[in-house]
């Protein structure tokens, strides 16, 4: 299951370079102790964007909630449905969340609440993004 | 004339506000439609623009004013059901110069400005006040509701239209592309549908209260039977079809539990409404229906995608924001007409404006209950998207109709049609109108 590939842009390249870099980073406010994902050029809490960072997260998480798409509206997936998308709540913040195809589960036997960790997985232009797996 | 968006203070968004400061003192008087179609055909006669020209007018004359007397236009100038307008494909000139033109030559077939309307509608010579609702028609009415009320136009026109184009829409763009920028990967890369996220949200509430898909087909069904006496909507005019619990339940998955039939049916169409003074509209045409409140919900989820949580707390103060400045209470509420494309997220508009009663997690059991425009509960009598098509404003036209008492084979019959409230489209993310047979 190969996915788009991705072309990095100024506001998000850290966190694609560290997926390179086999890291899971997550933009954070300095001044309001405050991570947030999708990153974002200004902290939404406070709105300043002097006191972003990029801080590594253990890649550590939980199964939140999924779905099964049998529709997708990407090219390159098409060929692949039905498959599950499940969102992931990272143990540091539940608050932030990443979507995955949890690669090795079955379809629609997902596991909601199960402890899961972070994989790098390249996508059709080489490019890594952050995949999940679940852990025993 | 440069028409601008609305500016944020012309929204109602927190609590503790009071009464609406024009409560009653705004009316709706007229209603026109486009035909239906789902598709255009490509001729110069059925283009998007010319729906719209065909809506206003319409407006104009079931309000029975003329058109001089319009002061105002409040429309949203983005039509697209999802298609736009392929890269590098012609512009069919012929149609472009079948109207008078603006500097963007698809403008009028795959946009929409108030500058374009206003070079094609030439009676409205009179129109000082133009301005952008973006989003849909329940957006463009708070605008001009509020607009009325300040004063800054007198008469009003509040248009919506969609443009369909030919081909499976959200699947061109980006989504074809081999590799997508950075921004735009961080959500789009899993290849998740329009209606993914209401899923989602349904599935944490079926896993929370116990409930199941199987559980929407009531309403799946009401909802149809509702559209197909709605002789304005794609259903009743294209394809008469009833919806049965079967056919809901046999329904392929788009985005599991989201099925087909909970996903919308894109079409084009234009509605226009004509909207005034409570004072101006004593003596019209058709019975006044007065706007009571407006209220808009601008929350933003945390995450990538709402919470149940997020969503209950949002629903629950966009109810208290409606009753606060309407100055009414659920129990006031002769009917709901809240938005419901995708299927999976009425329940949770209902269940925030404690509609007959109902807390977190009662409106599937609700709609297992007689829900029909017969009964003493009507819950969407418009039939809204689902029996419809996808415009956004069956909902608004049909509460107008119905406390004006022209809603045909609709009419609500269980209960006195009194007040009602409609709007969306998102439980994060809309704008809310509290109509009324009464001003006071």
């Amino acid at each position: 299951m190969v996915k788009q590939g991705v072309l990095p842009d100024a506001l998000t390249k850290p966190f694609w370079d560290a997926a390179n870099d086999g890291r899971l980073v997550i933009q954070n406010c300095k001044a309001c102790n405050r991570l947030q994902h999708p990153p974002a050029p200004a902290c939404s809490q406070c709105g300043s964007g002097d006191n972003l960072e990029w801080k590594e997260m253990s890649g550590r998480g939980k199964i939140y909630n999924y779905g099964v798409v049998h529709d997708c509206p990407v090219r390159l997936l098409q060929d692949d449905q039905p498959f599950n998308v499940a969102v992931i709540m990272l143990d540091e913040d539940p608050g932030i969340q990443m979507y995955s195809h949890l690669p090795g589960t079955p379809v629609d036997d997902v596991p909601v609440g199960a402890s899961v960790e972070v994989m790098f997985e390249a996508t059709a232009n080489g490019q890594k993004v952050p995949e999940w797996r679940i852990v025993a | 004339m440069t028409t601008q968006n609305a500016p944020a203070s012309m929204y109602r968004t927190t609590e503790g506000l009071g009464l609406w400061e024009h409560r009653g003192k705004v009316a709706a008087v007229g209603i026109g439609h486009s035909p239906t179609a789902r598709r255009w055909d490509g001729k110069p006669e059925t283009t998007m623009g010319a729906n719209s020209i065909l809506a206003l007018r319409k407006a104009i004359a079931d309000a029975g004013v003329s058109p001089d007397q319009i002061d105002g236009l409040v429309i949203d100038p983005v039509t697209t059901t999802g298609a736009y307008w392929p890269e590098g494909k012609p512009i069919p000139m012929d149609v472009v110069n079948a109207y008078n033109t603006t500097g963007d030559p698809l403008d009028g077939i795959a946009k929409l400005s108030a500058e374009w309307l206003l070079k094609n509608m030439p009676e409205l010579e009179n129109v000082k006040f133009t301005m952008y609702g973006t989003g849909c028609m329940s957006h463009a009415i708070v605008v001009a509701a509020q607009a009325v009320g300040d004063g800054l136009a007198h008469t009003c026109l509040v248009l919506k239209s969609w443009h369909n184009l030919e081909g499976r829409y959200y699947q061109g763009g980006a989504n074809a592309e081999d590799a997508i920028d950075g921004t735009s990967a961080i959500s789009r890369l899993w290849g998740t549908p329009a209606s993914y996220g209401t899923a989602l949200q349904f599935a944490e509430y079926c896993r929370k209260y116990g409930k199941s898909h199987d559980m929407m087909a009531p309403f799946m069904a009401n909802s149809r039977r509702n559209g197909l006496m709605f002789p304005e909507g794609y259903w009743a005019q294209h394809r008469p079809e009833q919806l049965t619990p079967e056919d809901y339940l046999a329904a392929r998955w788009i985005a599991k539990p989201a099925s087909l039939f909970d996903n919308d049916i894109p079409i084009m169409v234009s509605a226009a409404y004509l909207f005034t003074t409570a004072e101006r509209a004593k003596d019209m045409k058709q019975k006044p229906v007065y706007i009571l409140n407006h209220a808009s919900s601008r929350g933003r989820p945390r995450g990538i995608t709402p919470t149940l949580d997020e969503v209950e707390a949002e629903t629950g103060k966009t109810g208290r924001m409606l009753y606060e400045g309407a100055g009414i209470t659920a129990n006031d509420l002769s009917f709901e007409n809240m938005y419901d494309g995708f299927t999976l997220f009425h329940q949770f508009h209902i269940e925030g404006l404690g509609y007959r009663g109902m807390k977190f997690g009662d409106a599937l059991d609700f709609y297992q209950t007689d829900i029909s425009i017969e009964g003493p509960n009507p819950v969407l009598p418009s039939g809204g998207n689902i029996g419809s098509g996808r415009s956004r404003f069956w909902m608004h036209t049909d509460c107008i109709q119905q406390l004006q008492g022209r809603a045909g084979a609709r009419q609500v019959t269980g209960v006195k049609p009194e007040t009602a409230v409609s709007g969306g489209p998102m439980p994060l993310g809309g704008n809310f109108t509290v109509w009324s047979a009464s001003p006071d």
